[in-house]
């Protein structure tokens, strides 16, 4: 009852004109930075930072502006990643997968639609999860030490295969080679560059925005350049949109989908090192493990729609947690808001809750409020995104170059980073052509640092002691678990297989 | 975007002009920019927002600062692109702190030498704190030092800080000041920031904090964290008035990040000596004292020319820890 009372406070707090109007400008923002590549969650926070303080807003009332862009971004993020196979932002990344595919059987309505409704579902289940949970799940954040950590990554890396359903020898490639990419940069147990050739740009490592930018908008460009001048226009985009509401149907199939991936999602929110890109990963590859019978993850199962975007919005309400709780910010963005935090004179920690339970409450308000304000705003939006389809790829094509450009020109203003960036194109037209996936590349080098760095925390803690990974009920479980999502599709990957194509064999071509 | 760029345009015209009146005379940046060498959320990054916003407040500056964030090489592409691109811009400040000095001082930014900029004024200090968790049988830094001293494997220090950083150095002063013979043999655990490395601090992965009293503060309000020892010359003010410092523990190690603006070399005097007397404005203000409170920073108030040689004397220091202990050659 305390909980619901002072969540009542926290409502009379963020239910005043001033506060709504400042959820609606940030829930709008937020999805239109999410939308456009190469501006994510953490950049459209701190870009609207200086707009708060110029605005004068108090504690309140600047944070319920930046978490409605925060909410937004996560919303946003996933409409480039269905439309134009290009991710918004790094969470994001996984929604490419069906999403994609789905648009291109003519299903770019329904698929917006179920997203829309998965993120409400994640981050409303999330924002509760915060509410009950907050002081508790502090707890768990302490059970991960470093090999902890490590156990988790390994374990995100051995359900790899869930990623790419073509070529497994192709996916481990690019996963390796997103490792590799990972290694670059100063070395922060040693101190020592690694592969920097001297140059400062490269020492603190590569930025993930600026590779994901590169590899899938640019290489899409590039792509579209090339065809143009091979066979014309090309098939064009002939895309039909198709209903603008998914049927119950869909919802249905996807509910168990939604409630699982919310609370994986959440978990890994919590979890100051894992964060939203892990949250949106695991959620689908778990999903990808336990329902997909028939094989049509990758092709436009809406579920695999709905695990990562749910995933992802879990996850962003649950890197609040260990923000608020433990002023660890779980995410890029959390990172941000805790800054913000900092500079309005709260500081998050342990005793926030009870020393600005004002702050706390009408934040949490703001968040309720924000994503029902989301969801009424992208269910009727779904039409007017879907008219971005119906754009000529020669008209669209340089837009999207322009976007990437500003995009990552405006993050870290360098233009460095900007020849990085083409690089990483070219090389995901090479890739393309070779049919190697780009997504495990993302993850190689999003993951692979914090998997490198906890693995040699762990070992330098216990000593050059190797069993120290294994040393946990904790660890133990999570490998457990990673080796049973190994091992168990190569032994039963076959058997599975083969009584698909009996059975695609007697439902003929309906499937395409 | 254009059209939120406009409003915000909007919103700063506007305000700059209300400030017009109550603006100090003389010199004024057409556009004050201030470049925070890393990316949104560290503490360069809030260095130039804070400073930013409480100038504008105060009317020290007539229109909003912009804040640039030019991450990447710890702060050594922002230091190259003042010193190679930006060399007679007025208009631009950029934060700098202790981490600077060190990354200069150890050769981390290629090429880059502290005296190819001009260090304007210190804005306060962060002293350094080494703490454990609050249920751990060590009370005091002689006691921790004596574990390490026997055997060093048995206790590992995480901090914020890659090795070789501020908060690397840190624990080695205080250990080196114990008289621990191989500092080298003090094992550092780097976490991604102060905050991270607490976490594991409660989850007992490691033994001992190095970090800063901003950092530790939440968690010893909590009583999760005590800390055995600030690396101050004297004892903190106000609530950071329990912790009690090395020196009077018998170890005498002081290590303060300092937080503070530098300018390019190129910048006019009138420029220079305008933005120097705006700092010690703002650091002479109520509004600051507050900030300063809130955040656990310690009073640092050197302007211009002392503070070059602060900066210089600080390059040369760090030099010389990094060369015993290792670090450099």
């Amino acid at each position: 009852m305390d909980i619901l009372s002072a969540l009542g406070d926290g409502f009379a707090i963020a239910l005043t004109f001033e506060n709504l109007l400042l959820a609606l400008l940030g829930c709008f923002l937020g999805t239109v930075m999410g939308a456009l590549p190469g501006l994510g969650p953490s950049n459209g926070v701190a870009i609207l930072i200086p707009l708060a303080f110029t605005l004068g807003l108090g504690a309140t009332p600047s944070l319920i502006l930046l978490t409605s862009v925060y909410y937004g971004a996560m919303y946003g993020g996933r409409i480039s990643s269905i439309l134009l196979n290009i991710p918004g932002d790094e969470p994001a990344m996984m929604t490419c997968l069906d999403g994609h595919p789905m648009a291109k059987k003519g299903m770019a309505g329904e698929a917006l639609s179920l997203s829309g409704i998965a993120s409400f579902v994640g981050a409303f289940f999330a924002t509760w999860g915060l509410i009950l949970l907050a002081p508790q799940l502090v707890k768990v954040a302490l059970l991960f030490g470093p090999a902890e950590y490590f156990a988790l990554f390994a374990l995100a890396f051995m359900t790899l295969g869930g990623v790419s359903s073509t070529n497994q020898a192709k996916s481990a490639f690019a996963a390796a080679l997103g490792l590799g990419l990972a290694m670059i940069g100063v070395d922060t147990q040693t101190g020592v560059p690694r592969f920097t050739f001297g140059e400062v740009h490269l020492y603190d490592g590569l930025d993930f925005l600026v590779a994901i930018v590169g590899l899938f908008a640019l290489s899409e460009v590039l792509i579209f350049l090339e065809e143009r001048h091979g066979k014309a226009s090309a098939e064009g985009r002939q895309l039909k949109v198709g209903r603008l509401t998914p049927p119950l149907s869909m919802i249905k199939q996807c509910t168990p989908t939604m409630l699982r991936t919310s609370v994986l999602g959440f978990i890994a929110g919590v979890l100051p090192g894992a964060g939203a890109s892990l949250g949106s990963f695991i959620s689908y590859s778990m999903e990808k493990r336990l329902v997909d019978k028939e094989g049509t993850f990758g092709t436009g199962d809406p579920r695999g729609v709905a695990a990562p975007e749910t995933g992802n919005n879990a996850a962003a309400g649950g890197a609040l947690v260990p923000m608020l709780a433990l002023g660890v910010p779980g995410s890029g963005t959390t990172a941000v808001l805790l800054a913000v935090l900092l500079s309005l004179n709260i500081t998050p920690g342990p005793l926030l809750f009870t020393q600005n339970p004002d702050v706390v409450w009408g934040l949490i308000a703001a968040l309720f409020i924000a994503n029902f304000m989301l969801l009424a705003m992208n269910i009727p939006m779904v039409g007017l995104f879907t008219r971005l389809l119906m754009v000529p790829p020669r008209i669209l094509m340089p837009v999207v170059a322009m976007v990437s450009f500003v995009g990552i020109y405006g993050i870290s203003g360098s233009s460095f980073d900007l020849l990085v960036m083409i690089g990483f194109g070219v090389m995901g037209w090479v890739l393309r052509k070779l049919d190697v996936p780009l997504v495990p590349i993302i993850l190689g080098t999003l993951l692979g640092n914090s998997m490198e760095a906890n693995l040699r925390r762990a070992i330098t803690i216990d000593n050059g002691d190797w069993w120290t990974l294994v040393d946990s009920p904790l660890s133990l479980g999570l490998w457990a678990i990673a080796i049973i999502g190994f091992v168990m599709p190569i032994i039963f990957g076959r058997v599975v297989k083969n009584k698909m194509r009996q059975r695609k064999d007697e439902e003929g071509a309906i499937s395409d | 975007m254009i059209f939120k760029a406009t409003r915000m345009t909007v919103a700063a015209l506007m305000l700059g002009a209300s400030a017009f009146a109550a603006s100090a005379e003389g010199w004024q940046p057409e556009n004050p920019e201030c470049i925070a060498p890393a990316n949104p959320g560290g503490g360069w990054d809030f260095t130039c927002r804070q400073v930013g916003k409480s100038m504008q407040d105060l009317g020290l500056i007539e229109k909003t600062m912009q804040v640039v964030n030019l991450a990447g090489g710890g702060g050594g592409v922002a230091f190259a692109e003042v010193v190679n691109k930006r060399g007679d811009d007025n208009d631009l400040i950029v934060a700098g702190s202790t981490a600077t000095a060190t990354r200069l001082a150890q050769g981390a930014y290629p090429g880059n030498t502290y005296d190819q900029v001009r260090w304007l004024a210190s804005i306060g200090a962060d002293y350094g704190v080494i703490a454990v968790a609050a249920d751990s049988e060590v009370n005091t830094l002689p006691e921790l030092l004596d574990m390490i001293k026997n055997d060093p494997t048995s206790v590992s220090v995480a901090g914020g800080s890659a090795v070789g950083g501020w908060d690397h150095l840190k624990v080695l002063i205080a250990a080196n000041a114990y008289g621990v013979e191989d500092v080298r043999s003090v094992k550092y655990i780097a976490f991604d920031g102060g905050g991270e490395a607490v976490t594991q601090l409660l989850a007992g992965s490691v033994q001992a904090f190095t970090g800063d009293v901003s950092e530790a503060k939440g968690f010893v309000d909590s009583g999760d964290v005590k800390v055995i020892a600030v690396l101050s010359p004297e004892r903190l003010g106000g609530e950071f008035a329990d912790f009690p410092t090395a020196k009077e523990q018998g170890i005498d190690a002081i290590g303060a990040n300092w937080r503070g603006f530098y300018a390019p070399a190129g910048m006019s005097d009138e420029a220079y000596e305008a933005w120097v007397s705006k700092i010690g404005d703002l650091y002479e203000s109520a509004e600051w004292k507050d900030i300063m409170a809130a955040n656990g920073l310690a009073p640092l108030d050197l302007r211009g020319d002392e503070f070059q040689t602060f900066v210089s004397r600080s390059v040369n220091q760090i030099q010389n820890i990094s060369k015993e202990i290792g670090i450099i050659k």
